[in-house]
């Protein structure tokens, strides 16, 4: 069968990046900020992944694992934020919390 | 192996703009799901099985149910009220291309072909328990401290709402007297509104504070 | 004796410092015995002192007490020293005599006043100060006292501070005297720098040796010293501060600016005398301006109502006199008529004083009138001064000393027939004006009540000036009138005589033109009594006609130099400072703040404390970054 070629996987996490980083500065709502954060660290798990791959080593797979713990991590942090923001501001409207304004 | 690396490809990229795209909360974050789905099989065509099967579990499955779950508990109208206006995605869409382009130029500066050979999860695994064995003490940690501190982090949700209710109950049958007055702590009372929470009967287990409307 | 010199300014400069310094505690008594009593101590050693040095003369007829070294800064060293010669003992004689009878009514005159203490505090001090200019052996202590006595003149014409006009008034007096003042510090630089010193002896010599007679630089150097005494003695074109430096207490009004401080204009003349010889033109410049004043006053006084402001205009009148006098070279003749004019003008003052105080404050002499029965003393006093001040002939010392000043003006090398004339004008209008206020305040029907009358300590002094008034001029009688003349022998040891070597000399010494004289002022008492006794209501009626009435209001408005500077000086500045108030310099600093602030504006608007703008900046910053990496 024919390799995939390194670029086109790269290419492909530099895409899926893009987009969960547009989503990112464009939808308000925290839950979908969070799951845009979850994109791109998909897209960089992809990139690892292709890397390893190029070189038949597990170190992409590794790093991969790595990304992906850090993620679940930080996706349980961030939500149980998520739910602090939603009782303190009553809503899910990132753009609420201004405090840091001026 | 390249043909089905193309059409997972597209169904990543697709999906993911659906993701983007979508008001409604929980029909986005199941297209995110999908997404997840299409990059296991890229990685399963990139010859990383091990991998493919971790996304699927743990990403796909813990991680969006996670999602679910807090989305579940938060009790977010179905369709939200907040709707990205049409023009709100130009400059977003401006700097994404710039980054995008950048991206693309700088990774296809040469265009090496795969090696192809499969890479198992035996040596995942043994890369695990060799050199990167540190690492994965670390990750774990890492997850102990996400545990416990997102544990802390809600619980603080829950006891502030216990307070406030407690407040709201016993607001009711409180009349003002000087003497009282006077031993009370300074307590930071926050008036009670409408919205969150409304007055109701105190829920039977402390845990289920989450009732009523949002 | 002569060696108790120093005592002289010293006495009421103590008064002064124990005034300001128990204040309170000393009270009014304290106050009296202080103020009045350190004047008068001056005055006993003034008179022993002068006493001692016309009886037994010094060396060189001039007593030279040095204290100390003031300053001592690259060979310019002015030292606090006095020096006693003939001008010097008339000078310090009038004013601490004078001055101790003025404190002496001011006890009384002032004794309601709740500013007592502070009256006395800045009386000493201006007792100090003129003894201190006319005692000073260099022109920087003359300078000194110069200063002190416009401050106290300023503080003292605004004594009553709580009425603004008073404080504008004081004001007015200070900036105009100012303007005389600067150019006489820019005289003082240029003797100075050209001369290199400013002791006054050694400087007159340096004078005489160095700069030849009319050159440019001593006429530029005594044109400078006229330009403070003309500021100073309120002389033309700076006479507008002196009427309205009538707001101040009569005491101040006769002190001041009727006796001693408007007279050190002519002092500093009469000191730097040398240089005046030397630079004729100015000489003829210090003519013209006597003159000129003289002439512009007597016409001012003659339609005034107030009764003060007749007066100062009379004093500007009679000084200048004493310039007229000076500018022809009769030095001695100069200071004869300041003496004379120290007594009647100090006189007429507080006789003025008591009549206001009596009609409780009343000014305006048309609300006056008919008080010669009920304040007989003030009434025959006040015309004696009235007539010294009219120059009435034999029995008034303004008579002779009025009649040197005429005769010398026609008769000196540096005299001729307009000054004559003019001066003889000028004393048929003095005549005229001093005789119309006797008129029409004492004689006519009473339209204001006698409120209080006078006691001792108001009316001996007004009696002892009376006294002075007749028989001070009988220390210098004319030639044709026997020649008693121990003043003129006197300041002969300070003052070069004058030269009667004029074209009209022998007329203008004769016994004839004193006889013109004479039947000028006579005529001028006799029109007076004419115009304002029978022929009152026909005076006024043709001094309000359309035809007379501008002319009228011209002269009572000092000839319009009051409304010509207010416009060429006044407004001017006043505009500048309104246009400039915004302090155009500041609006650099201002405008940097201002950059600052707005870059802080802006920076700040992109604070939004929105998570999504911090994400757009930090992602714009990586695209950034990748640029430069990617395309490196």
């Amino acid at each position: 069968m024919a390799s995939v070629s390194l670029d086109h996987a790269l290419i492909l996490a530099a895409i899926l990046f893009a987009i969960g980083f547009a989503g990112l500065l464009a939808r308000r709502n925290l839950i979908v900020v969070l799951a845009c954060i979850e994109i791109m660290l998909n897209a960089a798990g992809l990139a690892f992944v292709a890397a390893g791959a190029r070189w038949g080593r597990a170190d992409g797979q590794v790093m991969f694992l790595f990304v992906l713990a850090m993620a679940a991590a930080e996706v349980a942090v961030g939500l149980a934020i998520a739910i602090r923001f939603r009782q303190s501001l009553h809503s899910l409207d990132v753009d609420d919390a201004d405090e840091m304004k001026g | 192996m390249t043909a089905l690396f193309w059409i997972a490809a597209v169904v990543a990229v697709l999906s993911t703009l659906v993701v983007v795209t979508r008001t409604n909360l929980v029909h986005a974050l199941l297209w995110l799901v999908v997404s997840l789905f299409a990059v296991a099989v890229v990685f399963y065509t990139l010859g990383a099985p091990f991998v493919a099967a971790l996304e699927v579990i743990v990403y796909a499955g813990a991680i969006m149910m996670l999602f679910l779950f807090a989305v579940m508990l938060l009790n977010v109208r179905a369709d939200s009220p907040v709707k990205v206006p049409g023009w709100a995605w130009v400059g977003p869409g401006i700097l994404v291309a710039l980054l995008l382009a950048e991206l693309v130029y700088g990774l296809t500066r040469t265009s090496p072909s795969l090696a192809g050979a499969e890479v198992g999860p035996g040596a995942v695994s043994a890369a695990l328990y060799g050199p990167y064995v540190l690492g994965v003490e670390l990750a774990s940690m890492l997850l102990l401290a996400a545990l416990i501190g997102a544990r802390h982090v809600a619980a603080r949700a829950r006891d502030e709402l216990e307070a406030h209710e407690a407040f709201a109950r016993g607001a009711a049958a409180f009349t003002p007297d000087d003497a009282t007055l006077e031993h009370e702590p300074a307590e930071p009372a926050p008036a009670p509104d409408e919205e969150w929470p409304p007055a109701q009967t105190p829920p039977a287990s402390p845990d289920g504070a989450w009732e009523g409307d949002a | 004796m002569l060696s108790l010199l120093w005592l002289i300014p010293t006495l009421p400069a103590a008064g002064f410092v124990l005034l300001v310094l128990f204040n309170r505690r000393l009270g009014r008594t304290g106050a009296t015995w202080i103020g009045a009593g350190s004047v008068g101590l001056s005055a006993l050693v003034a008179l022993l002192v002068c006493g001692s040095f016309v009886v037994s003369p010094p060396a060189g007829d001039a007593y030279h007490q040095v204290l100390w070294t003031w300053l001592d800064v690259a060979g310019f060293a002015p030292s606090i020293g006095f020096y006693l010669d003939a001008v010097a003992v008339i000078w310090a004689l009038v004013i601490t005599f004078v001055g101790f009878l003025i404190h002496l009514y001011s006890t009384e005159h002032m004794e309601h006043d709740e500013g007592y203490t502070r009256f006395f505090m800045y009386l000493n001090l201006f007792v100090a100060s003129m003894l201190v200019l006319v005692l000073a052996d260099n022109l920087l202590l003359l300078y000194l006292g110069w200063e002190g006595v416009g401050l106290c003149s300023y503080l003292l014409i605004s004594f009553w501070q709580k009425d603004p006009q008073n404080v504008y008034c004081g004001r007015k007096a200070f900036i105009v005297t100012r303007v005389g003042d600067t150019a006489m510090i820019v005289g003082l630089f240029l003797l100075l720098t050209q001369l290199g010193t400013l002791q006054i002896q050694p400087l007159m010599h340096a004078a005489q040796a160095h700069w030849a007679p009319d050159s440019g630089v001593a006429i530029a150097a005594a044109l400078l010293l006229l330009g403070g005494a003309v500021g100073k003695s309120a002389q033309v074109p700076l006479q507008t501060w002196l009427p309205d430096a009538m707001a101040g207490p009569s005491p101040v009004s006769a002190l001041i600016h009727a006796a001693t401080m408007v007279t050190a204009g002519v002092y500093l003349i009469a000191r730097t005398h040398v240089l005046f010889q030397i630079a004729g033109d100015a000489r003829l410049v210090v003519a013209v301006v006597g003159i000129v004043t003289l002439l512009i006053a007597g016409f001012s006084a003659l339609v005034q109502h107030d009764l003060k402001r007749s007066l100062a205009y009379s004093t500007i009148s009679q000084i200048g006199y004493m310039f007229l006098a000076l500018g022809v070279a009769g030095w001695e003749a100069g200071v004869f008529h300041f003496m004379t004019h120290a007594f009647f003008k100090a006189l007429l003052f507080l006789g003025a004083g008591v009549i206001i105080e009596a009609l409780d404050d009343e000014h305006d002499i048309f609300r006056m009138g008919g008080l010669r029965r009920e304040l007989p003393a003030v009434f025959w006093t006040f015309t004696i001064g009235a007539a010294a001040l009219a120059a009435l002939p034999f029995i008034t010392d303004g008579f002779y000393s009025k009649d040197l000043i005429i005769a010398t003006s026609l008769g000196s090398v540096d005299g001729n027939a307009w000054f004559y004339v003019g001066s003889i004008v000028g004393a048929f209008l003095t005549a005229l004006y001093s005789f119309r206020l006797v008129w029409i305040v004492f004689f006519g029907e009473r339209h204001t009540e006698v409120a209080r009358r006078p006691r001792w300590r108001q009316l001996v002094p007004l009696y002892v000036l009376a006294a002075l008034s007749i028989i001070g001029g009988f220390v210098w009688m004319p030639v044709w009138l026997g020649g008693f003349n121990p003043l003129q022998t006197f300041l002969d040891t300070a003052l070069p005589a004058t030269e009667f070597t004029g074209t009209h000399a022998a007329f203008a010494d004769s016994a004839l033109a004193a006889w013109i004289t004479i039947a000028i002022v006579a005529g001028g008492i006799a029109f007076s009594y004419l115009f304002w006794m029978p022929w009152r209501e026909s005076t006024h009626a043709f001094a309000e006609s359309p035809a007379v009435r501008p002319l009228t209001v011209f002269w009572m408005n000092d000839w319009g130099f009051d409304w010509a500077y207010d416009r060429v000086f006044v407004r001017p500045i006043r505009w500048l400072a309104h246009v400039g108030r915004h302090d155009a310099v500041d609006y650099i600093f201002r405008g940097i703040a201002w950059v600052n602030v707005a870059a802080w504006r802006t920076l700040s608007a992109g604070q939004t404390g929105r998570l999504r703008g911090y994400v757009a900046v930090a992602g714009f910053g990586i695209v950034l970054v990748l640029a430069l990496v990617v395309l490196r």
